[in-house]
């Protein structure tokens, strides 16, 4: 029991910090239906921008704004470089990705920065009180400027782009801000996650497009996402799931720490071909039920004319 | 109101494949004016409307609407004047978002996108009006996703998106081809009180020629990039099919060959 309750405890924060990193690979892959894995490099220059920040002597709330701003360049330009330069998306993403896996060295100055014994946000409140707060926020903010003018043309950009530019909205623009505002995020998740290991490492990035696409997809799938509002949700909760059933799987021997990529790799496409299938093997009970009904009828009634139509 | 002046575009030129879609096309369109567009498959209608709303450039001419050229505008940029409803009914609406959310995206129409809210009671209020005319029952469904309506109801829903802001000119290209019979009658009729209640400037394309013939004020035919045939009002009162074929073949040397022209 004690055993589940730190398990439990362990993984509502993990998820809550990671939380914001979902949010923002939901905004790219389910709103703006754009893949982008600018995400690997953005959250380590999150982390990086944040420690060497707070090493330098900056109040930790300022190196998250720090972090946030520096993310919310990165997005920008693989924006840029997808709307304007015309690069295919997943390449933009995987350019600019590798691009900041350089920069993120410079930001650095080595490898990794210790930002141990320094001040951080979480020093007078608990890690999970603190991200339940500043996850919550963000989930409400993000809620609401989706229902705004601009927010519905972003959501329609990834929707039906035809049509929201034949009703005036540029969608470059639009297409810009979501990544933008996506890679702000994920950065942001970076700055806390360094603040509680204590460490920026040019490598913490690697493997977070994985992790935030598990939270989204796990996120829908248990919790479904019918409004905006109930897919943030469920992505923030996606996000928790996805740390337990992470933390679960370790606990069984046979499994090392090491293997936790593969792990995360195994969840996201177990949950990718779940429904796909669940709603094949459903759709085919269907017709047989359907084309079954339409036999008996044509043999109770041989002459009745055909019904139906749209509707 | 809208100019066209000696519009031509080419596709793949210079290649085997080389087409012409547009040669030397003018168009003139007084304030108010319903043309009805026919013509025969690859005739560069549809061409014609993505030059007008800026999806293609013109290989040559220009294009003048209030006076204004508007040759160096994006798509995006010339929706402030035009609204347009597409052939396909998943086209000019977003499936995954609700109606009253569609509406409010077409509201704020050629204007600025900013961080107010989309819908607000005012706006649903208004909405539910304009919903209320199309007499389909969606002012009751504000809520639900477009992606649920039926092809007809995604079609009104559409048509009422492109108008319902008075833009300038309305291109309607083939908009209830997709449609079974009912449905396309039921958006006909919309249609037509539509642009007769806003005074909207109209470019119709359809391939029925009844309808074409019935619609509107003047009726023009194209045919290989070209407008062969421009009937105005005085004379599109006793047009009729036959006559109309007749012309075509005067003209062109050629019967009208394609299935998809409908007769009656
Ligand atoms: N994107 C395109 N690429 C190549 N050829 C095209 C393209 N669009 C249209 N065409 C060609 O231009 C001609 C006119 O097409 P279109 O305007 O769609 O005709 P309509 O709408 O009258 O049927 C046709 O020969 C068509 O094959
Ligand atoms: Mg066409």
């Amino acid at each position: 029991m004690e055993l589940f309750l730190k398990i439990g405890e362990g993984s509502i924060q993990l998820g809550l910090l990671y939380a914001l990193l979902a949010l923002g690979v939901y905004i790219t892959f389910r709103i703006l239906d754009f893949p982008d894995l600018t995400v690997d490099g953005s959250f380590t220059t999150g982390s990086a921008i944040a420690a060497v920040m707070i090493v330098h002597g900056f109040s930790p709330w300022l190196a998250c704004l720090g972090a946030f701003a520096g993310g919310l360049v990165a997005g920008a330009c693989t924006g840029l470089l997808h709307t304007k330069g015309k690069i295919n998306g997943l390449l933009s993403g995987i350019l600019m990705m590798i691009a900041l896996y350089s920069i993120n060295l410079r930001i650095l100055g080595s490898p990794n920065v210790s930002i141990f014994g320094s001040d951080m946000v979480f020093d007078h409140i608990s890690p999970i009180t603190l991200m339940l707060i500043i996850v919550i926020a963000f989930k409400l903010l993000l809620d609401a400027f989706l229902r705004t003018d601009m927010g519905l043309a972003l959501r329609a950009t990834g929707d039906n782009k035809q049509m929201i530019r034949s009703l005036g909205a540029n969608t470059d623009t639009t297409t810009i801000i979501g990544v933008s505002l996506s890679n702000g995020l994920v950065a942001l998740s970076g700055a806390f996650v360094a603040q509680t290991s204590t460490f920026a490492d040019a490598t913490s990035g690697i493997g977070m497009i994985v992790i935030g696409l598990a939270s989204v997809i796990i996120g829908e799938a248990i919790f479904g996402a019918k409004t905006v509002f109930r897919a943030t949700l469920a992505v923030i909760l996606g996000s928790i799931v996805y740390r337990i059933v992470v933390t679960a799987a370790l606990r069984i021997e046979w499994f090392e720490a090491s293997d936790l990529k593969l792990i995360t790799a195994v969840i996201v496409i177990i949950a990718l071909v779940f429904p796909a299938v669940r709603s094949k093997v459903k759709q085919k009970g269907l017709a047989k039920k359907r084309s079954a009904e339409l036999l008996s009828n044509i043999q109770t009634a041989p002459y009745s004319k055909p019904t139906g139509g749209e509707q | 109101m809208l100019h066209i002046e000696n519009v031509s575009k080419l596709f793949n030129p210079g290649t085997v494949d080389e087409k012409i879609a547009l040669i030397g096309i003018q168009l003139h369109l007084k304030p108010g004016d319903f043309v009805t567009v026919i013509g025969s498959n690859g005739a560069g209608k549809s061409t014609l409307m993505n030059i007008i709303s800026g999806v293609i450039k013109p290989d040559t001419g220009l294009v003048n609407i209030e006076g204004q050229s508007v040759g160096h505008l994006a798509e995006y940029q010339r929706s402030r004047w035009i609204g347009r409803v597409f052939q396909d009914p998943m086209a000019g609406t977003a499936p995954h978002m609700s109606i009253e959310e569609n509406l409010a995206m077409a509201y704020r129409r050629g204007k600025n996108r900013g961080f107010s809210f989309g819908v607000t009671t005012a706006r649903r209020n208004l909405f539910k009006q304009e919903l209320s005319r199309l007499g389909i029952g969606l002012e009751n469904r504000l809520r639900a996703k477009v992606g649920m309506l039926s092809g007809g109801e995604r079609q009104a829903l559409s048509l009422l998106m492109a108008t319902f802001t008075r833009p300038q000119i309305l291109l309607l290209d083939e908009h209830t081809a997709a449609l079974d019979p009912a449905r396309a009658d039921l958006i006909t009729s919309l249609t037509k009180e539509i642009v007769r209640d806003m005074n909207l400037t109209t470019l119709m394309v359809t391939h029925n020629m009844e309808q074409a013939i019935r619609l509107g004020n003047r009726l023009i035919m194209m045919d290989k990039g070209k407008i062969i045939l421009d009937i105005d009002e005085e004379r599109k009162k006793d047009l009729t099919i036959e006559r109309l074929m007749s012309e075509f073949e005067q003209i062109s040397g050629t019967k009208m060959a394609d299935d998809r022209v409908v007769l009656g």
